[in-house]
């Protein structure tokens, strides 16, 4: 029983602007005072410079799934802690209060929907629970959604943010990279398409992984995207890193990614992506048999240059 | 003063063999018999490596795996195959020399030996980057695998890295991209895949090589999401609590066999792969051709199937 009791509103610290925090909100990126609910409406895109806050799970939900249709799946999954893991803080520990900070079993959330009338299975990752790292149950998940994607013949979009593997599952963290990737092979030879958006951040082993094998790879302006961190790079080069290292950016002028989207057009591009590599309503071209693994790679789009942000 | 590289707790052993040298040189010298005394410094020698090597803990087990006298992947292919050529590049950008590759024979047999690289001096660990792979070494990795399967024959990768290097480079040449693809087609590949770690097996710069139907591990190697100093800078905000981190991670070769990722230890000669590097060799050997056998055997579909079913089971969970 505390004796004493923190005040309900934490103290904020002097230099904090005065303005009340649940109504209005600076922009990370030019330091505009936005109308939180203005800012909403927009997507959590800033109207004046285009920065793209980060979104939860349920705003990605939104932003892609036609209005109620998304039905979750494998709601029940939780890490088994199979190496009872202890560091400064038991890992049992940290899941549960990750849990109850988020709602969920772990850092990633499958399940159809429709997608402008197009069934698709669709998996947003959550940052908020443990950086968004991928243990057993995140691999798990990722797995079963996409052997739903091959049974279903749905297309599967998979949103992506995430510090990579979770080491307090030490080698099973590193084999769910293998684990996704093999159900990625086999939905690639089935011709199954794979939508891959990147949010803030997206590195370590999610990127090297199913993260980085779309056959559209999407990315969100201004995303960090990367392997290892830059602060490891920094590290170990013992330099700075040039501007705008990392980001989507770069990796687009790099040939890493398709796209860089404007999240207010992530659904329509992805919609217009899949129509072109999965629907077929008029007589048209034949389709090739699924066995042959001449499948294109990506849907390069026109061109490269009508980037926003 | 000891002239070869040592480990700390490797200390005795040194200062025993040290004393066997100076006897030996001595009786060389002044013409004596030594025989008996000799006999008994090996002995004592002889129960100092089995007590020791018995009772590694797992930070030491990390350093045993990282021994500068252990064996590299070009020591092993002199010693367990036969004509070996190797072939470079990944016809994209350039060769990388951390990832060394190309046909071999086992017992006659051919197949394509891929594997990570260091070098035993600083020269040749520049040249190696410390075994430390760029993206155009997983490319070229991948390139000699499908050139493998083009061709029927079977693939073995020897796995022995710190890790992919974090570099400006590495990371404009899209080194997650170069790690994500070789798991997927590792995954598909129809040819028989084999696997072995041989020292370090370091996070996704290891699992570029190690997406294969069989995953073998000598005995002092290890196999870990991160390293036990990276961990522990993470975990503990020091990396001087790498034992603790090295403790928690299970990543000894005993850890993986028991937690289902590792098909079989091959083990090494008391003392470590570092004192007897033929004696090393000839156990890969028999094992390595066993595993080879059995895959050769099976269908491709088969054998793509039972590996699908194997990465798609790995893990720890509950369905609550």
């Amino acid at each position: 029983m505390a004796w004493f009791r923190k005040p309900k509103k934490p103290l904020k610290s002097g230099d904090r602007r005065d303005l009340p925090s649940d109504v209005f909100v600076k922009c990370e990126g030019c330091g505009e005072i936005l109308y939180r609910e203005k800012l909403a409406q927009n997507l959590h895109v800033c109207p004046a410079c285009g920065h793209h806050f980060r979104v939860g799970v349920a705003d990605y939900l939104r932003i892609l799934s036609d209005e109620g249709s998304f039905v979750e799946t494998e709601t029940a999954l939780r890490s088994a802690d199979p190496l009872e893991f202890t560091d400064l803080k038991g890992y049992a520990q940290r899941l549960e209060a990750a849990e109850k900070k988020t709602g969920r079993g772990d850092a990633v959330v499958t399940g159809r929907a429709l997608l402008e009338e197009q069934p698709i299975a669709l998996a947003i990752m959550d940052f908020s629970f443990i950086g968004g790292s991928m243990g057993s149950v995140v691999g798990e998940k990722i797995a079963r959604v996409g052997r739903l994607a091959l049974e279903e013949e749905r297309p599967l979009v998979l949103v992506s943010a995430s510090g990579g593997a979770r080491m307090m599952e030490g080698i099973y963290s590193l084999m769910q990279m293998a684990k996704t990737s093999a159900v990625l092979a086999r939905m690639h030879e089935a011709g199954i398409p794979f939508i891959s958006i990147l949010t803030h951040p997206t590195t370590g082993g999610v990127t090297a992984s199913f993260a980085m094998l779309g056959d559209a790879n999407l990315a969100e302006p201004g995303a960090l995207i990367g392997f290892a961190g830059p602060r490891v790079i920094e590290e170990t080069i013992k330099q700075e890193l040039p501007e705008g290292f990392q980001r989507a950016e770069f990796l687009l002028t790099h040939g890493m990614v398709d796209r860089v989207v404007d999240r207010r057009e992530m659904k329509e591009t992805v919609a217009r992506l899949i129509r072109h590599m999965f629907v077929h309503d008029g007589p048209g071209f034949a389709r090739g048999s699924p066995e042959s693994s001449a499948l294109p790679a990506a849907a390069p789009g026109e061109s490269g240059k009508d980037v926003r942000g | 003063m000891a002239a070869t590289p040592h480990l700390e707790f490797e200390r005795d052993m040194v200062e025993v063999q040290e004393q066997i040298d100076q006897l030996l040189e001595l009786a060389e010298k002044k013409g004596i018999d030594v025989s008996r005394e000799l006999t008994e410094m090996r002995e004592k020698l002889q129960t100092l490596r089995d007590e020791t090597y018995r009772n590694l803990s797992p930070i030491d087990q990390v350093q045993v795996a990282r021994h500068p006298r252990r064996p590299y992947t070009k020591d092993y292919i002199e010693r367990v195959f036969t004509d070996f050529i190797e072939l470079h590049g990944d016809r994209s950008y350039r060769d990388d020399a951390a990832i060394v590759g190309g046909w071999a024979r086992l017992d006659g047999e051919p197949l394509m030996l891929i594997g990570h690289q260091k070098g035993r001096d600083m020269k040749a660990n520049l040249h190696r980057n410390f075994g430390m792979p760029h993206p155009e070494g997983y490319r070229k990795a991948l390139r000699l695998m499908r050139l493998a399967e083009k061709f029927r024959r079977p693939v073995v990768t020897f796995i022995d890295t710190p890790g992919a290097y974090p570099g400006i480079g590495a990371e404009k040449r899209g080194q997650a991209e170069a790690i994500a693809m070789n798991l997927r087609e590792m995954a598909r590949l129809r040819t028989p895949l084999v696997s072995v770690v041989i020292g370090e097996g370091g996070s996704g710069g290891a699992l570029a090589l190690g997406v294969t139907d069989r995953i073998l591990m000598l005995e002092h190697s290890i196999y870990s999401v991160i390293s036990p100093e990276g961990c522990a800078a993470i975990l503990w905000r020091s990396a001087d609590h790498r034992d603790k981190a090295a403790e928690a991670l299970k990543l000894t070769s005993s850890d993986l066999h028991r937690l289902g990722i590792c098909d079989e230890v091959i083990d090494e000669p008391v003392g470590g792969a570092h004192t007897d590097w033929d004696g090393t060799s000839a156990r890969l050997r028999t094992t390595l051709g066993r595993h080879l056998q059995e895959l050769v055997a099976m269908s491709d579909d088969e054998r793509r199937k039972l590996r699908w079913a194997k990465y798609e089971a790995m893990g720890a969970w509950r369905d609550r």
